[in-house]
């Protein structure tokens, strides 16, 4: 009897555990899987930073990479950076105009093109024109074989197919932002002075006034974090691509997506970081108002 | 004075010795939890020409590639010349891999490089050479597998599958390689050139005694460029205690073998399979009209 009752409620305990046990298992198999995950994409960025201090691709590897990166990049990057600048003077001019700012518009633009939205923009356009594609032929690559077939010739993948990538793109990434800042600065001036018939002086004089040397470094500083993340995780996602045409597209989908929420995520952090390096250095800081 | 002898392991003495060029000591490869290759040992002589046959899935590719390092074994060892590939540096496994010649089941050209570039890509990457030299190398190339200059300028996408596995074939031996390894080299082609690549196998072996593992399911390669034909049994068919490499010997011998499997597999019937295929359809049907009733 006893024995009866203990196997009942034995089995009641093992019908109430099973779901709590499958529950630890499934969040531990993402645990795990999120630290090898890290894991490898450290060890991988590693092996490129290797690669980047003993033996430097040849200039025949390079170019190529640099002529995807930065001569075909630059046209979308400048007519973004120019959209953006006559955006944004669409936008705030009339906030200004109602307490009587509007020759400040220069400054607020300029400020937010070079610091934030120039870099921002540009990574985020070369994170999908650029990062998708890397993802996407990298990903084809080691479908097809090719990438065995580089490292079965004695040839190092990740020498030969990353570190030109990454190179291009953390060179080629500041380039851009200052394109991007330029064509968006020239932008809303326009706008501002021929459309919206803002004082040309005024206008100029305080974008001269409030936007210095810094602000420049800031966006283009911040650019190199970004161009890095871009190509290292878009050459990660190629590398390790799942085979079959839906595996390079998610492949290319996952490069764009991961590579922007990074660009987000160090934009914040490299802002507040640079800020309290500016705050640092100039106490008083420069106030708009 | 003498100095002391040098510890140089020549061909010489390694034929004297009877040592093995290549050598496969209880290899274990696993994929997440699923084994694919169990407890394999192969010796390979120096020239030999060695055929693995065995059903898709069964683990020859993988076995391929763990033989030259692109796959590593979860245990056992790989010993080439006498020396454990795992025990290498990155550096060493690079240069010994220029000692082999691998021809991917689908070629595997590089897509943006024309078919000189692609040739000549393992001459640029280990050796100094002139622009001339290395495009004389691959025009040399070339001819040996029966292709015209014209098409140097190509690009892959632009050749027949046959042309390209002959490019193909031309990459992995521009280096004049000890070793070939070719991965399913006449899967896919016409009869004609599928018989064009295993003369040109043949001819590879021939004049340069280069040795040779082919992965086939093709029997007539097997029996063609083989002196010796391993087969391997796919894991999940097998017991646990069951060896996976099921037949190893002449290619002769495939007609004599008791081996009901392996007699199977090179007469290319279906067997058991089809009574297999029929349980595993009646065992779904079933499954689904339980569900249907619960639901």
């Amino acid at each position: 009897m006893s024995t009866e009752h203990g196997t009942t409620g034995a089995s009641r305990s093992a019908r109430w555990l099973r779901p709590l046990v499958q529950w630890i298992n499934d969040w531990g198999g993402v645990v795990v899987d999120g630290i090898m995950a890290v894991g490898d994409f450290a060890l991988f960025t590693w092996q490129a930073f290797g690669w980047l201090v003993t033996r430097l691709p040849r200039r025949e590897t390079m170019l190529p990479n640099f002529y995807q990166v930065g001569v075909l990049s630059l046209p979308v990057v400048a007519l973004t950076g120019t959209f953006i600048g006559m955006v944004l003077a669409v936008q705030s001019h009339f906030q200004f105009s109602q307490i009587g700012l509007e020759t400040r518009l220069g400054a607020v633009i300029n400020m937010s093109l070079v610091r934030e939205l120039g870099p921002v923009l540009a990574a985020t356009m070369l994170a999908g024109r650029v990062g998708g594609a890397m993802a996407a032929e990298l990903g084809t690559m080691r479908v097809t074989e090719q990438i065995d077939a580089l490292e079965s010739m004695g040839a190092a993948p990740i020498h030969y197919l990353v570190v030109p990538r990454f190179l291009a793109c953390i060179f080629l990434i500041t380039t851009l932002t200052i394109m991007a800042d330029f064509m968006g600065v020239v932008g809303a001036y326009f706008y501002s002075v021929f459309i919206l018939g803002i004082d040309q002086h005024f206008y100029l004089y305080n974008s001269r006034a409030f936007v210095g040397g810094f602000d420049l470094f800031v966006g283009v500083f911040k650019s190199l974090f970004f161009g890095a993340a871009i190509a290292m995780i878009s050459c990660h996602r190629g590398f390790h691509c799942t085979p079959g045409a839906e595996g390079v597209g998610r492949a290319a989908t996952a490069a764009f997506v991961v590579s922007f929420v990074m660009i987000l995520v160090l934009d914040l952090f490299l802002g507040i970081l640079l800020d309290s390096v500016y705050f640092a250095l100039w106490p008083g800081g420069t106030k708009l108002f | 004075m003498t100095s002391a002898p040098e510890m140089i392991d020549t061909l010489d003495d390694r034929q004297r010795d009877g040592r093995p060029l290549l050598e496969l000591r209880d290899l274990h490869v696993r994929f997440g939890t699923q084994d694919v290759l169990r407890g394999i040992n192969l010796r390979v002589q120096q020239g030999e020409s060695i055929a693995i046959i065995g059903e898709s899935g069964c683990g020859k590719t993988v076995l391929l590639k763990t033989i030259i390092g692109l796959i590593k074994p979860l245990w056992g060892q790989v010993f080439f010349d006498g020396r454990d590939l795992a025990l290498l540096t990155n550096h060493e496994l690079a240069d010994l891999r220029t000692r082999f010649g691998f021809v991917f089941q689908n070629a595997a050209l590089f897509d943006s490089m024309t078919i000189c570039q692609n040739v000549a890509f393992p001459i640029r990457q280990h050796r100094q050479l002139s622009d001339g030299e290395v495009e004389r190398a691959v025009l040399a190339r070339l001819a040996e597998v029966g292709l015209p200059d014209s098409v140097v300028t190509q690009k892959p996408a632009e050749l027949s599958g046959g042309m390209r596995k002959r490019v193909g074939l031309a990459r992995a031996s521009v280096l004049q390689p000890e070793v070939m390894l070719y991965d399913e080299p006449t899967t896919g082609l016409d009869p004609i050139v599928a018989d064009v690549i295993n003369e040109l196998m043949m001819r590879a072996r021939h004049r340069y005694s280069v040795t040779s593992v082919i992965v086939t399911h093709d029997m007539r390669t097997a029996r063609k460029v083989a002196d010796r034909v391993i087969m391997v049994y796919p894991l999940t068919r097998l017991e646990p205690n069951e060896k996976q490499i099921i037949f190893d010997g002449p290619p002769s011998a495939l007609d004599r073998t008791e081996d009901r499997r392996v007699r199977q597999f090179v007469r290319g019937e279906a067997g058991e399979r089809l009574m297999e295929m029929r349980a595993a359809a009646r065992v779904a049907a079933a499954a689904r009209a339980v569900n249907g009733v619960e639901s």
